[in-house]
């Protein structure tokens, strides 16, 4: 409709399009320096089969559209930088600044993964250096920074534990997970080849430790746990738990996403674990960018040393490093180009921000969690009362009476400044609440996410409506997701008649 | 330290208010015998000054004032400032993956945007939000074919990047797939016949990449009617994406899995990048990774959401088309940012750009007695060439006139000892490619 009124007053409920709707041709937001050689004829050199007349739909949009256009979508994002953002198991700490700062560094994001090694000892000392603060935070003997994110991490070291239990002459079936797990393990554990066998947690939500030993056989090649556990409780019996494993032959392979609890308290390896994957972008603070990109580290002992993906991080004499290709028991390459090379420097200034006192970030988290825990207590139900470590889940059982599920309260929450907790996980919880603060909280925004889930909860009592429908005050209210699946739109299309609403 | 926002007094108040009389207290399910009792040996504390200063005399250290001329997957190219200033935006650099729509909707509809990009480029219906780079992009499309054919075999280009084909060796493994690979001809291309001998009904996918390992154009057309006369099916491979500003797009290919670094990424030592997966619609069942849709609000707003997520590990678990979950978002955007600001023109006049300075970088060292191409075959920015001399020891001499030589080929390829793949694009003066050339024709008339 012509007449509609285009833009809205407020900036953030601005009617921003897509940027193909912008386009117009001619219109241009970045000029080259001019050529300084001959101009080679396309249709000559590639012959005229090869040759394309400009991608077919490409914007055509100047340099203050781009900037202005990508600043309004910034808008409608929460942000760890706008406020607390308490997802349970993503630890949403603080990104320093400082470690942008030092990842853009000319010799630092401008060097080729290709150049001669004796040009690259900046690089490699570096990666050096990382390697060593995470082995003496994890306690293992050996360690490779080459996957690119925690899943793959994760399939590097059941990889690691294949080739160890190949080597011994039987990979073995089966690979034991828990049923509060990430749905990351059960899906590495198929592409590293393996069955899933899904372990029922105990009565207060740890590891069934004699329902173990008898699913423990030579049929096992491992077991996945996460420590704490997704209910954000220290697995207190996991020496116990590697020493039925080893007993038969199994490896432990600890999943590193609640490395925050631990991190200068308790060492992995010195609590029987064989192999564990770091999630960099959680507990060391490289920013999460709306979904990536990670680092996937994986420590482990001695035995799986052999094993670990090459290119190897070596160090020879007189000190210079350099990366080795060939390991005769590698299990192979897992990303192209050695890491997520920008992603580790990032971390390795964070623990050189902190030093030991990595501990002191360790010791704030589990604060701010058992003290948002004490306040909410009794005004959400707490399914299992173990002590909480870094994280706290409760469920919606309280609420429920009134119609109103763990998802509304998240969505209501959003009214109140909040991103949502993590909502129905993990699944052994029915209407979880999983909150986790993180260390990066002061405790007057703990204090305000305590009065906004309290007056959630008292609103879910009186006036259980108002936070059926949340949430009220965003740029768009609840989405279609279904009709969103059942006829995909997955991209803009010229053809197409733009909706009402954008125009 | 500067990262807390508590002090010791409000410490000890939240301690009281918990019923805690010390932070220990807080440990106690973790026994004692367990419990560090030393300080972690790492160094630091650091003040913001001295993490720039450690992190400036690694820089230091490494190759600055050298002028490159390595390719081989990883680009350089111009970046506007622009993009950075746009993925340092708190906003998007410290937002988490998209799920809560309604606060999400910068992530969602640029990724959207992303998704319409990367299909207007490869010629394809669908893109997913990115995957880890492009190697693990083309191991996911050739599981993504093992699933939708139900076959095991796969025949790969020797052609393709050997990273690319180490990454998928790896995941093959144990996964039950059977990994062989296809010669190329002499000019450099896939060898359509041996291709030919080896399908047979048994294959789930062909895999090339263009422009190849080489830097030659493949043809696409023989490569898919060959594939799929078998049932199989075509899988491109692309390392270098501006070559799409002037090259026909693969619409042969059933899935094409990209690395997006070309598009603002700094090199960086070899990551973070980001991968692409985009492929036919009726295979969007089966990708891997994340897909932001389409969709309205309860007021009828036009809205984004991510979608069919019953595709992916935390609903399906193991069952899941694939293990990926965090994927390279903040990479995606300045991929989306850059393309933007490039526009259809701009992403055109630099492909031009690249392919101009690569004909005149071949022209200049043609003019070397004793320096051959290698193949005939068309290319877009990278070319190899043939010494009379090992590559090694005339690199060796180029570093001493601080150039970075082109990459040996010998180790990937032990039949192409003494050929270096050469890498020019739009950010070579010409003055560099002149002294490159000149200071390879005398590295090569140094005595042995």
């Amino acid at each position: 409709m012509k007449d509609k009124i285009k833009k809205a007053s407020r900036h953030v409920s601005q009617n921003e399009g897509l940027i193909f709707e912008k386009s117009s041709p001619g219109k241009r937001a970045f000029e080259l320096p001019p050529l300084d050689v001959p101009a080679a004829e396309p249709a000559k050199s590639l012959g005229s089969h090869h040759r394309r007349e400009g991608v077919e739909g490409f914007p055509e949009v100047s340099e203050i559209e781009v900037l202005r256009h990508f600043t309004r979508l910034s808008t409608w994002n929460h942000a760890i930088d706008l406020g607390m953002y308490p997802l349970g198991s993503c630890t949403m700490k603080y990104n320093p600044r400082v470690n942008e700062f030092v990842a853009r560094l000319e010799g630092i994001a401008t060097e080729h993964p290709y150049q001669p090694q004796e040009l690259s000892q900046g690089c490699l000392k570096i990666l050096r250096l990382l390697e060593k603060c995470l082995l003496e935070i994890t306690g293992m003997d050996a360690l490779t920074l080459q996957p690119a994110a925690g899943a793959q991490g994760e399939l590097t070291g059941l990889l690691l534990i294949r080739a160890y239990l190949q080597k011994q002459g039987n990979p073995r079936k089966k690979v034991l997970i828990p049923d509060s797990a990430h749905g990351t393990n059960p899906a590495t554990a198929v592409i590293a080849g393996y069955e899933v066998e899904n372990i029922k947690s105990g009565a207060q939500g740890q590891v069934d430790v004699e329902g173990l030993r008898m699913l423990v056989n030579d049929d096992v090649a491992a077991l996945m746990i996460t420590n704490p556990s997704t209910l954000g409780i220290y697995e207190q019996r996991l020496p116990e738990i590697a020493e039925i494993l080893h007993a038969r032959g199994a490896l432990l392979y600890m999943d590193g996403a609640n490395m925050n609890a631990l991190a200068g308290i308790t060492r992995p390896g010195d609590l029987g674990v064989d192999v564990m994957h770091l999630n960099l972008h959680k507990t060391f603070s490289t920013p999460h960018g709306g979904g990536g990109p990670g680092a996937g580290p994986v420590a482990m002992k001695k035995i799986l040393e052999p094993f670990r993906p090459v290119p190897i991080l070596v160090e020879k004499e007189g000190g210079r490093l350099a990366l080795e290709p060939i390991r005769p028991d590698s299990i192979g390459r897992v990303k192209a180009f050695s890491s997520n090379f920008g992603v580790l420097v990032r971390a390795l200034a964070y623990i050189l921000a902190y030093g030991p006192g990595v501990r002191q970030a360790t010791e704030d988290a589990v604060l701010n969690a058992n003290y948002i825990r004490k306040h909410l207590e009794g005004v959400y139900d707490l399914p299992y009362s173990l002590p909480s470590m870094h994280e706290v889940v409760f469920s919606d059982a309280i609420q429920k009476r009134n119609g109103v599920n763990t998802m509304d309260i998240a969505k209501r929450l959003i009214d109140y400044g909040f991103h949502p907790y993590t909502t129905a996980f993990p699944l052994i919880v029915p209407g979880a609440l999983m909150i986790e603060p993180t260390e990066s909280e002061s405790r007057e925004e703990c204090d305000l996410f305590i009065d906004a889930m309290r007056s959630i909860a008292e609103e879910a009592a009186t006036q259980p409506e108002i936070v059926k429908t949340a949430p009220h005050t965003t740029r768009v209210r609840r989405l279609d997701e279904v009709g969103a699946a059942r006829k995909p739109v997955l991209r803009w299309n010229p053809a197409a008649p733009r909706s009402t609403a954008a125009d | 330290m500067r990262y807390l926002p508590k002090s010791p007094v409000e410490r000890q108040d939240m301690l009281a208010a918990i019923g805690k009389k010390s932070i220990d207290e807080l440990f106690s399910s973790i026994p004692e015998k367990y419990r560090l009792r030393e300080a972690l040996k790492i160094p630091g504390p650091y003040s913001e000054t001295e993490v720039i200063q450690y992190f400036k005399e690694r820089a230091a250290e490494n190759a600055a004032g050298y002028t490159s001329f390595l390719g081989a997957g990883v680009y350089n190219h111009l970046r506007s400032v622009v993009t950075d200033t746009i993925i340092q935006r708190g906003e998007f650099l410290t937002s988490y993956t998209p799920y809560q729509a309604e606060i999400s909707q910068g992530t969602l509809q640029a990724i959207f945007e992303f998704q319409t990009l990367m299909c207007q480029l490869t010629g394809q219906d669908v893109a997913n939000a990115s995957m880890y780079d492009g190697s693990t992009a083309t191991t996911e499309a050739v599981l993504m074919a093992e699933r939708l054919t139900g076959r095991r075999r796969v025949l790969v280009a020797r052609s393709v990047h050997p990273e690319y084909r180490d990454v998928l060796k790896t995941y093959a493994k144990n996964s039950g797939l059977h990994i062989e690979e296809i010669p190329f001809t002499k000019s450099g291309t896939v060898d359509v016949k041996a291709l030919q001998s080896a399908l047979k009904d048994d294959v789930a996918a062909v895999v090339a990449q263009s422009p190849n390992f080489f830097g030659v154009i493949e043809t696409y057309a023989p490569l898919a009617e060959t594939a799929h006369a078998a049932g199989a099916m075509f899988v491109v491979a692309i390392a270098e994406g501006v070559s799409l500003g002037l090259l026909r797009p693969p619409a042969e290919a059933d899935i094409v899995a990209m690395e997006a670094q070309s598009f603002g990424l700094p090199p960086s030592y070899g990551g973070p990048f980001a991968g692409v997966i985009a492929a036919r619609e009726r295979y969007v069942r089966q990708m891997p990774g994340r897909l932001a849709g389409q969709t309205t609000d309860s007021e009828g707003h036009r809205g984004f959401v991510l979608t069919l997520a019953t595709r992916e590990q935390h609903i399906r678990r193991e069952k899941a088309t694939s293990n990926i979950c965090t994927n390279q978002a903040l990479c995606a955007l300045a991929a989306t940012v850059h393309l933007t600001l490039l526009g259809k023109e701009g992403l055109r006049e630099m492909a031009e750009q690249n392919l101009s300075k690569a004909q005149f970088a071949l022209s200049e060292l043609a003019k070397i007695p004793g320096v051959r191409r290698t193949f005939d075959s068309p290319f877009f920015n990278e070319f190899t060439v043939e010494l009379p001399r090992s590559v090694k020891i005339v690199n060796s001499h180029l570093l001493r006139e601080k150039i970075v030589g082109p990459l040996a080929l010998g180790t990937p390829y032990p039949e192409l000892t003494k050929h270096a793949l050469v890498c020019v694009t739009e950010t070579t003066p010409r003055p560099e490619i002149e002294r490159f050339a000149g200071a390879l024709k005398r590295a090569l008339e140094q005595p042995v």
